[in-house]
């Protein structure tokens, strides 16, 4: 079992998300995240162009059985893809998982996921 | 409105005063009285369209809150300079093109009330101004029916069109002196503060709005839930408290119909909210602050046209009327299938002719006898076919037209937004902002 964590820009939420339903991946976490990479967020103030500290971003979490691994990725990455790719789309980490639990039946490993 | 006919013979005294001596400029003084009440309901007016804004912006999905309440901030734009520059005169000017709308030379950029003092005993700046925001707000109602996917700029072009061939003649066919509405059966086809003007008007552009440019990407499908309600609640209550202003400032006066106008909008507004409140409960055994803000809508679109000539039992009955007939049209719009994601034709367009129609059952009998003294005799029926040839009226002429704006700036500047770009949200892809900060995502 893998955790991928997916940061990717807010605008692409819906592409990915669609994206990843249609690879077959329906159980997500999503939550909204800030942080710095290499690219230069660009919002608007009064005429502006102003460069935020801190720049939003979407982190999608995703636990799944080692097969599903790449296609996950694979889903994330053509979805999140500014124009070919910009910098700022993103970044995939993938983490190895030690146990999953559902909660409701108490079922354990990939089963539960 | 009827003020309006006073105001020729203010305009008479004053021709009439004007040679003899310089103090016969004010033939009319002003009463402080009533400009101030005016003054008052200008502000108050334009105090809704805030409230709209915080309305239909907690309605939509996060990612679009901004570009959701730019369209009522717009509208206080590009409509506030319109009204000023030819906006007021295409609507009170007199009749041209055989009565399709007015114009008068003196109005164009209202350069010639500077001093005028109308027969109301009110500056004509301040009736300009209030009149003004009625434009204003008409058209940013009907955004919540295409809410989520149009380009700004097709909106901005779609809202100056509105604003000129569809807000002017239909406020000047009702409001103005020698408009037909104004004139038919025996006195007039009532609307008061703007049932068919406003509400219909803006109700059926909406539908035809939201049909020609086709639902959200995802809808029904996907659910869209409204991202923040207390700014939804908040706008409700704004709303609410502006329309003291819309209603009692359609009065143009500070007196007993000022008095009865705001009794009646206070008590539709309640009667409205208590009936969706009882519905929801009856039905899913939870009223919902949603329903309650819709409820508090509905029973004030109601007594709009009604404000003038119905008493307080008459106020509660049609704000409970269309309250349930509001709630059933958008259970049924669901059934169609169609996207008026905001609900704007199932409240204010069904709401709407809810009141206009029914008023004519609860009018005042002294309002009956006026009637009946001035034609001869008037009943309940011939005044209900005067009403309803003014909602068939505005109805016929707002779809028509509306559809002709919306293909034309469709085929133009464009008004869908593309695919891609309504994934992404308005406020990324049309404002280059967001509204939030780390507030989750919906």
């Amino acid at each position: 079992m893998k955790l991928v964590t997916a940061i990717i820009q807010p605008d692409k939420l819906d592409e990915v998300r669609e994206s990843l339903v249609a690879a077959g991946i329906t159980r997500i976490t999503v939550s909204r995240v800030s942080g710095h990479g290499r690219q230069e967020g660009e919002d608007l103030y009064r005429g502006q162009k102003v460069i935020p500290n801190l720049i939003p971003k979407v982190r999608l979490d995703i636990a799944c059985n080692d097969t599903f691994v790449k296609i996950a990725c694979d889903a994330i990455i053509q979805s999140a893809r500014h124009n070919g790719g910009k910098v700022g789309d993103g970044k995939i980490f993938i983490t190895s998982l030690e146990e999953c639990i559902r909660i409701r039946t108490g079922d354990k490993g990939g089963e539960a996921i | 409105m009827k003020k309006r006919k006073l105001r020729i013979l203010g305009f008479l005294a004053l021709a009439l005063f004007t040679p003899l001596a310089c103090w016969a400029a004010d033939g009319t003084s002003v009463d402080t009285g009533i400009t101030s009440w005016m003054l008052t309901s200008t502000a108050l007016v334009l105090l809704m369209i805030p409230g709209l804004a915080m309305f239909y912006g907690g309605l939509v999905r996060t990612k679009n809150v901004l570009g959701t309440m730019m369209h009522s901030y717009a509208a206080m734009a590009i409509v506030g300079v319109l009204w000023a520059v030819c906006g007021y005169a295409l609507s009170f000017g007199t009749n041209i093109l055989g009565g399709w709308i007015g114009w008068d030379g003196k109005l164009f950029f209202l350069r010639g009330i500077d001093d005028t003092i109308m027969g109301s005993h009110v500056p004509e700046y301040v009736f300009a101004m209030f009149q003004g925001k009625f434009a204003i707000i008409t058209p940013a109602l009907i955004t919540g029916a295409f809410a989520e996917r149009v380009k700004f700029r097709g909106y901005c072009i779609f809202l100056a069109l509105w604003s000129l061939l569809v807000y002017a003649p239909l406020c000047h066919w009702v409001w103005a002196s020698d408009g037909f509405l104004f004139n038919m059966g025996a006195k007039g086809a009532i609307d008061f503060a703007g049932g068919t003007v406003v509400h219909i008007s803006s109700g059926i552009s909406a539908l035809v709005a939201a049909l020609f440019l086709g639902a959200r990407r995802g809808y029904p499908r996907n659910s869209m839930h409204p991202n923040n309600l207390v700014m939804t609640l908040m706008g409700a209550g704004l709303l609410w408290v502006g329309w003291f202003g819309f209603n009692a400032g359609s009065s143009i006066n500070s007196g007993i119909d000022t008095a009865r106008a705001l009794t009646v909008t206070q008590v539709a507004a309640a009667a409205g909210a208590v009936m969706w409140m009882l519905i929801e409960a009856l039905y899913h055994g939870k009223s919902t602050s949603l329903g309650i803000s819709s409820g508090i809508l509905a029973g004030l679109v109601a007594i709009t046209p009604a404000a003038g000539v119905v008493q307080v039992s008459g106020a509660i009955a049609l704000g409970a009327i269309a309250s349930i007939i509001s709630y059933h049209a958008i259970l049924f719009k669901s059934k169609l299938g169609y996207d008026d994601s905001l609900d704007v034709f199932g409240i204010h367009g069904v709401s709407g002719i809810t009141g206009a129609l029914l008023l004519t059952f609860f009018i005042r009998p002294s309002w009956m006898a006026e009637a009946a003294l001035k034609a001869g005799s008037w009943t309940v029926w011939q005044q209900l076919g005067v009403q309803a040839a003014a909602v068939g009226i505005t109805v016929l002429y707002a779809a028509v037209l509306t559809l002709l704006l919306v293909w034309f700036v469709e085929k133009t500047a464009g008004f869908r937004m593309e695919e891609k770009d309504e994934m992404a949200g308005m406020d990324h892809t049309l404002h280059g902002e967001h509204g939030y900060g780390l507030l989750n995502v919906n």
